[in-house]
């Protein structure tokens, strides 16, 4: 049975340009007057669609994650499907008591004292007196503020505000809950919390609608997933599916580059790039490559130099620029001709994110002959099983200590 | 309640199918938000609810003080000018401070509009109530005078709510108006507390409708003057209140009731329908 069932639904905004907002009295008094009688603004505003044709059907106790970049129309979506804003066209059927969690302590006023905003945030989401009542101690205690109680909110701490708003909405029981991106707030341990409480509402059997840029949280929570791309829902489905496609889509990575011949290649009059690729060693079951997949680097390049000791040298890096680490293959000696080289970074090693790496080909162990910078990016996804916490794991490595085979070379 | 056997369709142009039903069921948050406002009110003031107090007999004596000593105005009243000054203080504190809280009611709760949905209607609603409350405490403050002045209104005290409920539909209409239009246009932020400060002296507060009729009169085109002048629904009720308390001393002056009749329907017809047509795109304006 489905108990929300979204019809076309779009969603225009109208986009003011500053040069043709209301330059004179007599355009702003038309304004002003089409307000009052509804009449239509002569000014032309360019148009702008947050949502186009939106259409799916949630089932009962589904619990969907939404996905997709910034801007996608995420929280547009929200906002309609939360009755905060309406729809320019389409429609929605929704059965069953909905609450909808867009921001944690949502209308806590910052003179009143905890207490009086726990009634007053509850019956802001929709609780009734006697439900919060039910629930007074177990918020309190959840919350970890009893000393608190009377003290203005103003003058908690920022972690005691939010635990306290999400203790309130935690209590909350609707038959449909929609959650934003609140997991972003809060340290790891308030993160843990919440998750597993979601958790909980997902096991309930309660239909849970969930925006996340998290990833590992929407594939741990969720059955389904809806990706949304510039207002358009490009794919919905089974939550892995949909996953793999919105990665598919965002990565604009380049795994390998290739150039055909010397003269249009990077390098120097000694060295020329012909190919430099990063591949998957084992086959994946993914359109992305997650934390267990082991890499392969394998570099290819003209060398011009008769007879020399080579070595090539690759450093990876994270996304903010720090060095993870340079391994560096033992001097070979060299003819002139096509140059192969390959490392492997084996699964289970890096953590996930996005590296970027760089070649150095090196003469005598002791003269750079060609950095080759920023060769490569490419994007690791996260992988977990089995944990209730699915907050970004830290670190740039999460390493399980593999042995590892470094550069290997030779004249082909 | 049998909640989920409820649905609920979302579109364009829709307010919710049954909303008055809705505005109902929404009491508790009515209640919660009314005494949010009264709670945070006095927070961190030495006086607190005093203030309920000072605020109409300052005002009160102020009136006294310039109307009724400097302008001689007390010479010919038959009840003391503190008794015909009060009625035209309660009302005017009233509908003032109402217009003031309504018109700002939507754009001063964003965080809750841009955030959760319930009827809108409730935000507009509340904030009345927070000047209900000091109205009835400056009706207690009434009482205490008109012991103090041994005075004792007649039986016809029991219509002094009436006209304090059309001046608070009065209120509600032109600034639930005010509430739309300021969403948009916050220019009405603006005009608002210009309006009070010019309301206060057209009304009469601090003089009677008789007067001004009879100062009126000796100018031509003196009815059409008097016409605008009763136009102001803070003159209908005051006039009214002032019938209801003082006994004999003011007659019922059905001119300024009527008009204020006619302006509380005008303005509540068109502000609810305004309302509705616009309270579920508030959040993309505000």
């Amino acid at each position: 049975m489905s108990v929300i069932s979204v019809n076309n639904i779009s969603k225009k905004y109208i986009i003011k340009h500053q040069g043709k907002q209301q330059a004179n009295v007599k355009d702003a008094m038309s304004g002003f007057t089409n307000a009052l009688f509804g009449g239509r603004n002569k000014v032309e505003d360019e148009e702008f669609w947050a949502l186009t044709d939106i259409s799916f059907e949630v089932e009962k106790g589904d619990r969907l994650g939404l996905i997709g970049s910034n801007g996608a129309g995420k929280s547009t979506l929200l906002k309609i499907l939360s009755r905060i804003t309406e729809p320019t066209s389409g429609n929605i059927r929704m059965k069953g008591r909905l609450a909808s969690l867009l921001e944690v302590g949502t209308g806590f006023h910052q003179e009143l004292t905890g207490r009086e905003n726990i009634y007053l945030n509850g019956a802001i989401l929709g609780m009734r007196r006697t439900e919060i009542n039910k629930h007074f101690d177990a918020i309190v205690d959840f919350a970890g503020i009893e000393r608190f109680l009377d003290t203005p909110v103003k003058r908690y701490s920022s972690g005691m505000y939010v635990r306290l708003g999400f203790a309130i909405a935690a209590h909350l029981e609707p038959e449909i809950l929609i959650v934003d991106e609140v997991l972003a707030v809060g340290d790891a341990d308030f993160q843990k919390k919440s998750l597993g409480k979601m958790k909980d509402v997902s096991n309930s059997g309660r239909t849970l609608l969930f925006v996340s840029h998290n990833l590992t949280a929407v594939q741990g929570l969720c059955n389904k997933g809806a990706f949304l791309q510039h207002g358009k829902l490009k794919s919905f489905g089974e939550v892995g599916n949909v996953i793999n496609e919105y990665v598919q889509s965002v990565s604009k990575f380049k795994l390998s580059q290739t150039w055909a011949t010397p003269e249009i290649a990077p390098g120097t009059d000694d060295i020329r790039i012909k190919r430099i690729e990063i591949r998957p060693t084992v086959e994946l079951k993914t359109s992305y490559i997650d934390v267990r997949i082991p890499l392969k680097i394998e570099l290819e390049f003209w060398s011009m130099i008769e007879d020399a000791d080579l070595n090539i040298s690759v450093f990876l890096y994270t996304m903010a620029g720090e060095c993870i680490f340079n391994i560096g293959s033992n001097p070979k000696n060299m003819k002139k001709g096509i140059v192969r080289g390959e490392v492997d970074i084996p699964g289970s090693f890096l953590n996930d994110g996005s590296y970027y790496l760089s070649v150095m080909i090196v003469k005598d162990s002791a003269t750079p002959l060609f950095f080759f910078e920023d060769a490569i990016a490419f994007e690791i996804q996260d992988f977990r099983e089995e944990t209730a916490w699915y907050g970004k794991w830290p670190g740039a490595i999460r390493p399980l200590f593999i042995p590892v085979n470094t550069w290997q070379q030779e004249l082909l | 309640m049998d909640s989920s056997s409820k649905e609920v369709l979302i579109s364009n142009g829709k307010s919710a199918l049954h909303y008055w039903r809705e505005v109902w069921q929404s009491r508790e948050l009515f209640w919660i938000l009314a005494k949010r406002d009264i709670l945070v009110r006095y927070k961190q003031t030495v006086l607190g609810v005093a203030w309920s107090i000072i605020r109409p007999l300052l005002t009160a004596l102020v009136m006294v003080f310039a109307f009724g000593k400097i302008a001689k105005l007390d010479e010919d009243t038959s009840i003391a000018y503190m008794l015909v000054v009060m009625p035209g203080v309660i009302v005017w504190l009233f509908f003032s401070q109402s217009l003031a809280q309504i018109s700002n009611s939507i754009v001063g709760n964003t965080n809750l509009v841009s955030k959760v949905y319930f009827p809108r209607l409730i935000v507009p609603l509340s904030s009345l109530m927070i000047g209900l409350l000091d109205a009835i405490i400056a009706f207690g403050l009434f009482v205490l005078l008109c012991f103090w002045y041994q005075y004792i209104p007649d039986w016809k005290i029991i219509f002094a709510p009436v006209f304090m409920f059309l001046a608070y539909m009065g209120a509600f209409g032109f600034g639930l108006i005010a509430a739309v239009l300021n969403v948009k246009y916050r220019d009405v932020g603006q005009i608002i507390p210009f309006m009070i400060q010019f309301g206060y002296f057209v009304s009469p507060i601090a003089y009677t409708s008789e007067l001004v009729q009879t100062n009126l009169n000796q100018t031509s085109y003196g009815d059409w003057f008097y016409l605008l002048y009763t136009i102001n629904p803070v003159a209908g009720s005051i006039d009214g209140l002032r019938w209801s308390l003082l006994g004999d001393f003011s007659a019922f002056n059905f001119q300024s009731f009527i008009s204020l009749v006619i302006f509380d329907i005008v303005t509540l017809v068109i502000s609810i329908r305004m309302f509705r047509k616009n309270e579920n795109s508030f959040v993309d304006y505000i």
